[in-house]
């Protein structure tokens, strides 16, 4: 399936829901916060959310800032 | 006080309480152990983080919460990279669900080499922010005009810059802050600025609540040893304010007695 990670277009296997594509990703959920087609998704519903073809998603984290 | 029994000096902001007037940033430092030393070697119970894409290259790369750890210190996302109130909201929105708090920064800089806050801007953004449940500390110029219309709005804290975001100039408008100060009823802080020790020292004598620096620390040779430095000039400007200095007089005044010379 495509779908466009933090600005990239990108080709995965098909993926059930946002908890396989973080699994996929290879990142650790608890330490990020994202954004399905500029909706917030709650940690608590990754694994209810299903994702579609063409989906765009942003996965961000904290990093140093002042 | 009388030497023999120590209030408790601590501040609030937006009803959550701290001891350490220091707050840090966690940019620049040469890695994530250097910052989370420094953080630590300053007292802050505060530190602003920022909010950016997680890099999908190379997902194994050191994160910024496994050293400077949420439940050792209190995360405080900052807007920085945002322009517009509602980059501010979006981002914020971002960061609340990635640590779960409410309590953030808001910066909107003018796209400038200078960095100074873009304040039309920043008074949408809050008005913007507060309606979506934030407790909001405000990055600002040093406008007492503008400071006001930030209160007035609801912001839970007050910030202006002494200098331009890392220049390291200490405070340029003494005047403007001071009146900053003495009309606030929320708690100001000089953020941005700070250059060395006496600049943080020169903040809390006037009165300011709390100081937040980043560059500072982050780029002196030895960023762990500036940050005892900054961490005891906090302590010695508020500690003079509390204090009371004493007056200044025109003309010399002996600390001797002049009654019984042989």
């Amino acid at each position: 399936m495509n779908l466009t990670v933090n600005g990239e277009p990108r080709a995965f296997p098909p993926l059930a829901d946002l908890t396989a594509l973080i699994a996929e990703l290879g990142l650790d959920g608890r330490k990020v916060a994202i954004e399905r087609n500029l909706e917030i998704v709650p940690r608590s519903a990754y694994g209810k959310t299903r994702l579609l073809d063409g989906d765009r998603i942003e996965i961000v984290h904290f990093i140093g800032g002042g | 006080m009388d030497g023999t029994q120590q209030v408790e000096d601590a501040w609030s902001v937006a009803g959550r309480t701290f001891r350490s007037r220091l707050i840090v940033g966690t940019g620049k430092y040469k890695d994530y152990a250097q910052n989370a030393a420094a953080a630590e070697a300053a007292g802050a119970e505060i530190v602003t983080v920022a909010l950016r894409r997680v890099n999908l290259s190379d997902p194994s790369q050191p994160m910024l919460v496994d050293y400077v750890k949420p439940d050792r210190f209190t995360f405080l996302p900052n807007t920085a990279g945002c322009f517009t109130g509602e980059d501010a909201v979006r981002t914020l929105r971002l960061a609340r669900e990635a640590g779960g708090w409410d309590l953030v920064k808001l910066e909107v800089l003018s796209n400038t080499p200078h960095l100074l806050p873009d304040m039309e801007e920043t008074l949408r953004a809050l008005k913007l922010l507060i309606a979506d449940g934030f407790q909001v500390m405000v990055y600002c110029s040093d406008d007492p005009v503008y400071a006001k219309k930030l209160e007035d709005a609801g912001a839970a804290a007050i910030m202006p810059a002494a200098a331009p975001i890392g220049s390291g100039r200490g405070i340029q408008n003494f005047l403007n802050l001071g009146l900053i100060i003495e009309q606030s009823s929320v708690p100001v802080l000089v953020d941005a600025g700070v250059g060395t020790a006496s600049d943080a020292v020169l903040a809390m004598e006037m009165g300011c609540d709390a100081v937040l620096m980043n560059t500072a620390i982050a780029e002196a040779r030895e960023p762990i040893r500036m940050a005892v430095a900054m961490k005891h000039a906090v302590i010695a400007g508020r500690e003079a304010w509390l204090a009371g200095r004493m007056a200044k007089r025109s003309y010399g005044d002996p600390s001797s007695p002049m009654g019984g010379l042989i």
